[in-house]
């Protein structure tokens, strides 16, 4: 099931083609409307003339959340304040927050990226959307809503909050899918036990849930303690909101939208990119956006691009579910760890996910890295020969993965410390 | 038959041992035999006790990881060759013995082995049509 069947699913040669004039044209809006973009691209030595491939990206510079708050609040946007018709925000936990302005196209744009996506994730105008995201400056209320009524679904702007009423309509209207953040749809399943509701009673069939973080084992909770299938949508404000990519049906990673975004994955060290099937930093470019368009945005996601095509035909591009903030990133002998890549071996070989941590520590001049996992009753076995074969697979397959030797130690439950329920991943002892 | 012996997983350092020993006794429980194995980073606990399923739940609410597995007792006469005649039995049949421990008492005829097999009714079978000696599990629980 598609919502544009043919851009979804334009041949590798036409999309590039695609792609490359858009970019272009991308580049020109941006050199000659917004200074910033015109500082940085002279810096390089670049103008807009010198794009004539898709290769020619990686000639220009990035641009970082700080460059947005730099030029808080309306510096980055392309056009006159008398074309933007919409404005959102980020919420700006850490620092001033960023402003992002839509142009009426740009409205378009996005509410036909939501249907495209709402229909990926399994949705038809046949639908009643529950619609939980939080409406308001943030993206993600009103990115859902405007591709709701796009697609000519019903939506419910029930919006966060309030989740005995949320149940309570949900059954009454007969929601048949739900939209909002994984952690708050856990919530929901929680809230629905306590009233003693059954989702079994309830019309809910599916979910899409992004906004944050999640793993493989949220999904499989989501799935089973609400009787849905869940899929993954990623998108961040200051490059649209929601809509830049989403799972398939196929729940084999998320397909970027690629006739309206660029994708490349970079070492956050180097910046150089990195070939499919390699973690790293994710950085995004828009090809359509009228009011504010962003070139190689360093999005501080951490994902890999996917090697090979998807079975349900959609050509765009596809990234791993994002697994954490380059934020979190070690580096290890030169080698960068993110610890989201112990945890899918981990998951990969334990089947659930196990509690763990890294420690980091310094012998001599050489680092050292020690992997502590929590035997769970899922891990265990009364006999030694197995327990031994699982350190030993979770060493070869660390090692592997993180190019890194490595050394695994099982410990006891409850070893790790935990605040506030969440261990702590990475205890770093080196002394720079 | 069937015994029912917990098995708990424990880190290689002092004082881990006597925390599973005191929480039984905190709640009443005997233990019939015990063993461990262990590598260099860890070892398993194996117990045999009068109350499986009562320090199967104390266990796991104190925190550790336990698992509770099926294991068979095996009563030898008291003469050498008692337990190598036990094991040729198995293994002339392909049953694979992942270990093997001795109870702590006696049985009324002789030594108490405890055997960890892969394929458990196969080899009650076998060891039953050999005239070996089975202990009860109500048995060897009061003990
Ligand atoms: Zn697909």
């Amino acid at each position: 099931m598609y919502w544009n069947q043919k851009y979804e699913c334009l041949p590798p040669e036409e999309l590039h083609q695609l792609q490359l004039e858009r970019l272009k044209a991308t580049v020109e809006r941006a050199f000659f409307n917004v200074p910033h973009y015109r500082r940085a691209f002279q810096a390089e030595g670049l103008e807009p003339g010198d794009i004539r491939s898709l290769d020619d990206l990686r000639k220009l510079p990035f641009t970082t959340k700080d460059d947005l708050r730099e030029n808080y609040p309306f510096g980055m946007f392309a056009v006159p304040m008398s074309e933007i018709v919409r404005i959102h925000s980020s919420s700006g936990t850490t620092g001033k927050p960023t402003v992002v302005g839509y142009t009426r196209r740009d409205i378009d744009v996005w509410a036909e990226l939501m249907a495209r996506a709402l229909v990926c994730g399994g949705a038809t105008r046949n639908d009643i959307i529950h619609n939980a995201y939080g409406y308001g400056l943030f993206t993600g209320g009103l990115g859902v809503h405007y591709g709701a009524e796009r697609l000519g679904a019903s939506v419910i702007p029930i919006s966060g909050g309030n989740t005995k009423r949320q149940v309570m309509i949900m059954r009454d209207f007969g929601s048949t899918i739900l939209t909002c953040t994984p952690s708050y749809a856990l919530h929901i399943a929680e809230v629905m036990e306590e009233m003693g509701i059954d989702p079994a009673e309830l019309k809910l069939r599916a979910g899409i849930f992004g906004a944050e973080p999640w793993s493989e084992n949220m999904r499989r909770e989501i799935e089973r303690r609400l009787g849905i299938s869940a899929v993954d949508i990623y998108g961040l404000s200051e490059v649209i909101g929601p809509g830049v990519a989403i799972e398939c049906q196929e729940k084999n990673g998320l397909h970027i939208f690629g006739d309206h975004f660029l994708a490349e994955v970079i070492d956050p060290v180097t910046e150089k990119p990195l070939p499919p099937g390699e973690m790293g930093e994710l950085v995004l470019t828009s090809l359509t956006k009228e009011a504010l368009p962003v070139i190689r945005y360093r999005t501080r996601d951490v994902t890999a691009l996917l090697p090979g095509d998807c079975p349900c035909g959609r050509t765009g591009v596809r990234i791993a579910r994002i697994t954490g903030r380059t934020d979190d990133m070690l580096i290890i002998r030169g080698v960068n760890v993110f610890p989201s890549q112990v945890e899918s071996v981990l998951l990969e070989i334990g089947g659930t996910e196990p509690h763990y941590q890294l420690i980091v520590d310094r012998e001599g001049s050489l680092d050292t890295l020690e992997v502590q996992v929590e035997v769970s009753e899922s891990l265990f076995s009364d006999a030694v020969r197995r327990l031994e074969d699982l350190e030993h697979r979770l060493h070869q397959e660390l090692e592997s993965t993180l190019g890194l030797s490595v050394k695994v130690t099982l410990v006891e439950p409850k070893t790790i410390v935990r605040s506030e329920g969440k261990a702590k991943r990475v205890i770093d002892k080196r002394k720079f | 038959m069937k015994i029912k012996q917990l098995s708990v997983f424990l880190e290689n350092k002092s004082g881990r041992l006597a925390a599973v020993t005191r929480l039984l006794a905190s709640k009443g429980i005997n233990i019939r035999a015990l063993s461990i194995a262990d590598t260099s980073d860890f070892g398993i606990l194996r117990l045999i006790v009068n109350d499986p399923e009562a320090a199967y739940r104390a266990l796991k609410e104190g925190g550790f990881t336990v698992s509770l597995t099926e294991v068979l007792g095996v009563e030898m006469p008291d003469r050498p060759g008692g337990l190598s005649s036990v094991l040729t039995h198995l293994e002339e049949a392909g049953i694979n013995i992942e270990y093997l421990y001795a109870f702590l008492g006696k049985g009324e005829n002789g030594a108490l082995v405890i055997l960890r097999v892969e394929d458990l009714d196969k080899a009650i079978e076998i060891l039953s049509a050999k005239g070996v000696q089975l202990v009860k599990a109500e048995k060897v629980y009061a003990l």
